[in-house]
C-alpha cells in the first residue's frame, strides 16, 4: 500500500518537475530571433506552429551534431512527444487541455528552430575552419 | 556480474559525474555550489572505488555488496546535504539559513530514527538493513523537499535560471528513484529491469548539472512563474 502511495505520488511529481523543466530549457530560447536563413528554410518567421516540430527535427539531422545541445533537443523532443500523448488521449475529455498542449507544441518548434539555427552557426565554422591552410 | 551495457553506463555515468566539476569549475561555479561539486566529486571516487573492489573481489562478494550499500548511503546523505545548500541559497536573502540548517537536522535525524524503527525487528545484519532503508527513505524525504523547494522558488520569485534548473532536475532525480524503489517493493521480480533501468536513470543528474553549469550563465533571469504547471 505504501509502495503504491510512494509510486503514484512520484510519477505525478516527476512530471511537474519535466514539464516545469523542459519549460526552463525552451524559455532560454524563446526571445532569441531566429536568423534569415533559418526563416527562409523553416518558414518560421516569429511564431512557429505545433506541427512545425517534427519537419525542423529533420533539417537538424541533415546539420553536423553539437554536443552542446543534444541533451537539451532530446529533453525537449520527449516534452514534444508527451504533449502529443496529452492532446490524443487526456484532452479528449478535457478539452482546454488541447489548446494549451498546441501552445507548448509551438513552443517546442520554436526551440527547435533556434538550435537549428545554431546548428548552421557551428557548421559553417567548421567549414571555415577546414578551408583555412 | 555487469555486462557490456552495464560498464558502459557505469563508465558514461562516471565521466558526466566528472565533467560537472570540471564545467562547475571552468564557470567559475565550484564555490557557489560547493556541496553539490563537493556530492559529484564523491561520487566519481566511489565509482572508482567500487570499480577496483569489484575487480578484486567479485560481483557477489561480500567485500563489493557491503562496500555498494554503504557508500550509497553516504552519497544518498551527501545528496540530501547538496539540496539543503539550494535550501540556504534560495532562502538566503531571507537570512533564513540557520532554520534551514536546523530544520534539516532535525529531519535527517527523524528520518534515520524512522529507518531504524522500521528494521529493528528483523534479525541479523541490523546495520546493512539500516543502510539499505536509509537509503530508500531519504529519497522520498528528498523528493519531498525538492517540491517545497519548488514552491518556494515560485512564492520568492526566485530568478535564477541556473538555480531553477539544478533544482528542476534534482526533483526529477529525485522522483525517478523513489518511482523506481517502489516499483521494486510492488513487484519484487522485476527487480532484474530495475537495477539496470537505475544505471541509467542515475546519468541523468551529472548530465543536467553539467548543462546547468556549461550552457546557463551565472546572470542569466527567467521568470518562474511561466514555468509551473499550475499557473501562479
Amino acid at each position: 500500500m505504501m509502495a503504491a502511495v510512494i509510486l503514484i505520488c512520484s510519477v505525478v511529481l516527476m512530471l511537474q518537475f519535466f514539464i516545469s523543466y523542459c519549460r526552463s530549457l525552451i524559455a532560454a530560447c524563446a526571445k532569441e530571433p531566429l536568423p534569415i536563413e533559418v526563416q527562409e528554410v523553416t518558414g518560421i518567421v516569429r511564431t512557429a506552429s505545433a506541427e512545425d516540430f517534427s519537419r525542423v527535427v529533420q533539417l537538424l539531422k541533415l546539420c553536423p551534431e553539437r554536443p552542446e545541445d543534444r541533451s537539451s533537443l532530446r529533453a525537449v523532443g520527449a516534452y514534444y512527444h508527451f504533449l502529443g500523448f496529452v492532446r490524443s488521449t487526456v484532452a479528449l475529455a478535457v478539452p482546454s487541455l488541447k489548446s494549451w498542449a498546441d501552445g507548448e507544441r509551438a513552443q517546442c518548434s520554436y526551440f527547435a528552430a533556434v538550435a537549428l539555427g545554431r546548428r548552421i552557426a557551428f557548421s559553417r565554422d567548421l567549414l571555415a575552419q577546414q578551408m583555412l591552410p | 556480474m555487469p555486462g557490456p551495457y552495464g560498464y558502459t553506463v557505469w563508465f558514461i555515468c562516471t565521466l558526466l559525474e566528472a565533467s560537472v566539476v570540471v564545467c562547475a569549475v571552468k564557470k567559475n561555479a565550484f564555490r557557489r555550489y560547493l556541496l553539490l561539486n563537493t556530492y559529484m566529486a564523491v561520487s566519481v571516487v566511489a565509482d572508482i572505488a567500487r570499480y577496483n573492489i569489484l575487480s578484486h573481489y567479485g560481483y557477489v562478494s561480500k567485500e563489493y555488496l557491503y562496500f555498494y550499500y554503504y557508500s550509497d548511503a553516504l552519497l544518498t546523505v551527501a545528496l540530501y546535504l547538496a539540496l539543503i545548500s539550494l535550501f540556504v541559497q534560495v532562502f538566503k536573502e531571507l537570512s533564513a539559513e540557520k532554520f534551514v540548517i536546523l530544520g534539516a537536522c532535525l529531519l535527517l535525524t527523524g528520518t534515520s530514527l524512522f529507518s531504524y524503527l522500521v528494521i529493528q525487528q528483523s534479525t541479523g545484519r541490523l546495520l546493512t538493513r539500516f543502510v539499505v532503508e536509509l537509503s530508500q527513505n531519504l529519497y522520498f524525504v528528498g523528493l519531498v523537499l525538492t517540491y517545497v523547494l519548488w514552491g518556494a522558488i515560485l512564492k520568492l520569485r526566485e530568478t535564477r535560471a541556473q538555480l531553477v534548473q539544478l533544482v528542476l532536475s534534482l526533483g526529477i532525480y529525485f522522483s525517478l528513484f523513489a518511482a523506481n524503489y517502489a516499483i521494486r517493493n510492488l513487484y519484487p521480480a522485476a527487480s532484474g529491469i530495475s537495477i539496470s533501468l537505475l544505471q541509467f536513470l542515475g546519468c541523468f543528474l551529472p548530465l543536467a548539472w553539467a548543462y546547468a553549469f556549461w550552457r546557463i550563465p551565472e546572470d542569466a533571469r527567467l521568470a518562474p512563474a511561466t514555468l509551473a504547471v499550475i499557473p501562479r
